[in-house]
């Protein structure tokens, strides 16, 4: 397949997610003497369109690499970005794509994209277990990282009442975050 | 009943997390048939040390420099450089061109060691030692080099918020050269070495081996996914700092060979040639490295102001020896910390190959199979891990031992 511009790139995932694309943007930094650029896409799609969106990024490049999943903890919603990057192989032509969605806390649960790019298993299951999103389908939904005696329901990386803080140990002669 | 009607079964056995073939902690536990492996399960955790969580919630970003060089202890210019490159982006701070090529120049120093010290790591595994000695001896060379740049054998410490600490003067120059110089000439040594000898052929030829798609699909980075001859590099494909302007090829074993294998044998010849290829890029960066400043902002309380009140996110993509390194960061204007900091090592991608890498491999291969992404425990196991063993009497925590150590002081006072 051809390979598209950021714009075109953009413009197909209107035309494939319709309403289910929230707005898409792209970013482009000179370096170094040259000013050569490199370039990032930020694509903002809606839950229920997920899914259709990795379909989508895997039609424009077959394997595409997913860096990561990050989330953060923004209050009432907690939003994960799929960092995928597509076109490699050529001086400056790749492309870092940020599949970003974001879920309310009521309802934190994101379909599985195991099926369609398997390497994503460690991923998925450190989201699971540090931000507390339910990954269903997830063929292997054991923790990863964390140890067996932190409680179910305690999620590092949430800033409200389920994240770590009452676990932190507090050093001798130091006072606890917060009472200083 | 039959022999071939009864089920065959399998046995278990773990490896690790304190093993003799696996220098940092890391549990394997592998499923046999007889010898061979039939699957295997890769258990990580065991030195998380909440290195995210302090990012997020105690340190300011520039603290957090110095934690993420302290991520790994070998890669530590990749993940303070992923870091930099990611709050450069959302705090929009301008690198001077010098400062760029600066910071290539510490990033090849540290991949021509990191191989060279896996090359070391390689032959020991395969228990070819007077080879682990003579790598390392090699390997001398450039930590001198380090030392003498960025005064400090290991942690070079140079980086920094829209730019580096510490310039490259002009009468080291000529060191740098002879160190160059030097490793150019034991090249081809090195080359017979490791491509020539029946005995690393033998052990390594058709072992552990991943093939392109599989190599795909599950993500590899780095020198693994291009032993299975998929031209990957972040420093070609996605071109950041003086990267951008050099041109940089990724390296495929079938530049050797002609043919792509994907195995051990592969992955020595992939970061064989990267030594070569980092011992260009420094000669060429020494060349076109342009006069100028270093640092946009040398004073630190305005860097801290300008970083506590910026607004936005950005990603840092850095090809550590290992592979591509990526730093997420979200910051938010009025807090003072990062609010989001996002680690991912290249080994972490890695080992999701692991299975594969091992399926079908007799045990005794597995430490060189395994070796041969080059894992990096340190670097994967980052993140959230809270200390505090709740409930278990028997675990003596830190303040029992401070508690203890007071009463003993008292006790030796009456």
């Amino acid at each position: 397949m051809e390979k598209l511009s950021p714009q075109q790139i953009i413009d197909s995932f209107k035309k494939a997610l319709g309403d289910g694309m929230i707005d898409g943007k792209i970013y482009e930094r000179e370096v170094a003497v040259k000013k050569n650029r490199y370039r990032s896409l930020w694509i903002n799609v809606k839950k229920e369109a997920f899914r259709d969106a990795v379909e989508h990024i895997c039609r424009i490049q077959k394997h595409p690499h997913l860096a990561i999943i990050s989330s953060s903890d923004l209050g009432d919603n907690v939003e994960l970005i799929y960092h995928f990057t597509i076109y490699y192989g050529n001086h400056l032509e790749e492309i870092s794509l940020g599949l970003r969605v974001t879920l309310p806390k009521k309802d934190l649960t994101i379909p599985t994209i195991t099926d369609l790019i398997p390497g994503a298993i460690f991923t998925e299951r450190e989201t699971q277990e540090m931000m507390g999103v339910k990954v269903t389908d997830i063929p292997d939904g054991r923790r990863l990282f964390l140890a067996g005696d932190i409680p179910e329901g305690v999620y590092p990386w949430r800033k409200d009442e389920t994240g770590p803080e009452k676990y932190l140990r507090v050093l001798p002669g130091r006072k606890p975050k917060g009472k200083e | 009943m039959a022999v071939n009607e009864t089920e065959k079964t399998t046995y278990t056995i773990p490896i690790g997390p304190i093993h003799p073939a696996l220098k940092e902690p890391v549990q394997l536990v592998l499923e046999l048939d007889g010898e061979k492996v039939v699957n295997t399960d890769v258990r990580v955790g065991q030195v998380h040390r909440s290195i995210e969580w302090l990012g997020m919630n105690r340190n300011n970003p520039v603290q957090s420099i110095y934690l993420a060089e302290r991520i790994c202890g070998i890669c530590n210019i990749c993940h303070p450089f992923c870091l930099v490159l990611a709050v450069e982006q959302a705090a929009d701070i301008a690198v001077p061109p010098r400062a760029e090529y600066i910071r290539v120049i510490a990033a090849e120093m540290e991949r021509i060691h990191s191989h060279i010290l896996w090359a070391g790591v390689a032959a020991h595994e395969i228990g070819f030692d007077t080879v682990f000695y003579l790598t390392w001896r090699i390997r001398e060379e450039i930590m001198d080099l380090i030392e003498l740049v960025f005064g400090n054998r290991v942690t070079k410490a140079i980086l920094q918020f829209g730019g580096v600490r510490r310039d490259i003067t002009k009468e080291q120059l000529p060191r740098i050269r002879q160190g160059l110089d030097y490793y150019k000439s034991i090249f081809e040594q090195l080359r017979r070495v490791f491509l020539e000898d029946e005995t690393v052929k033998m052990r390594c030829r058709n072992v552990g081996i991943l093939s392109r798609e599989a190599a795909l699909k599950l993500l590899t980075v780095g020198p693994t996914v291009r032993a299975s001859g998929v031209p990957k590099d972040v420093r070609q494909d996605q071109a950041y700092s003086a990267y951008a302007d050099l041109n940089v090829k990724a390296i495929t074993p079938d530049m050797v060979t002609g043919t792509v294998v994907g195995d051990v044998y592969d992955r020595i010849i992939v970061r064989l040639l990267e030594v070569a290829q980092s011992i260009q890029i420094i000669e060429e960066c020494i060349a076109q490295m342009p006069e100028g400043p270093i640092l946009t902002e040398s004073k630190m309380p305005r860097l801290l102001k300008l970083l506590t009140d910026a607004e936005g996110e950005g990603v840092g993509r850095v090809e550590a020896p290992r592979g591509e390194d990526i730093h997420y960061v979200r910051m938010e204007s009025g807090v003072s910390t990062l609010s989001t900091w996002k680690v991912r090592a290249p080994t972490y991608i890695n080992l999701v190959a692991i299975p594969t890498i091992l399926k079908g491999m007799q045990i005794a291969d597995v430490p060189i199979a395994f070796a041969s992404i080059d894992p990096c425990l340190s670097c994967t196991n980052r993140a959230i891990r809270t200390d505090k063993a709740t409930g278990k009497q028997s675990v003596i925590d830190y303040e029992e031992m401070h508690r203890l150590s007071v009463q003993k002081t008292k006790e030796l006072m009456k």
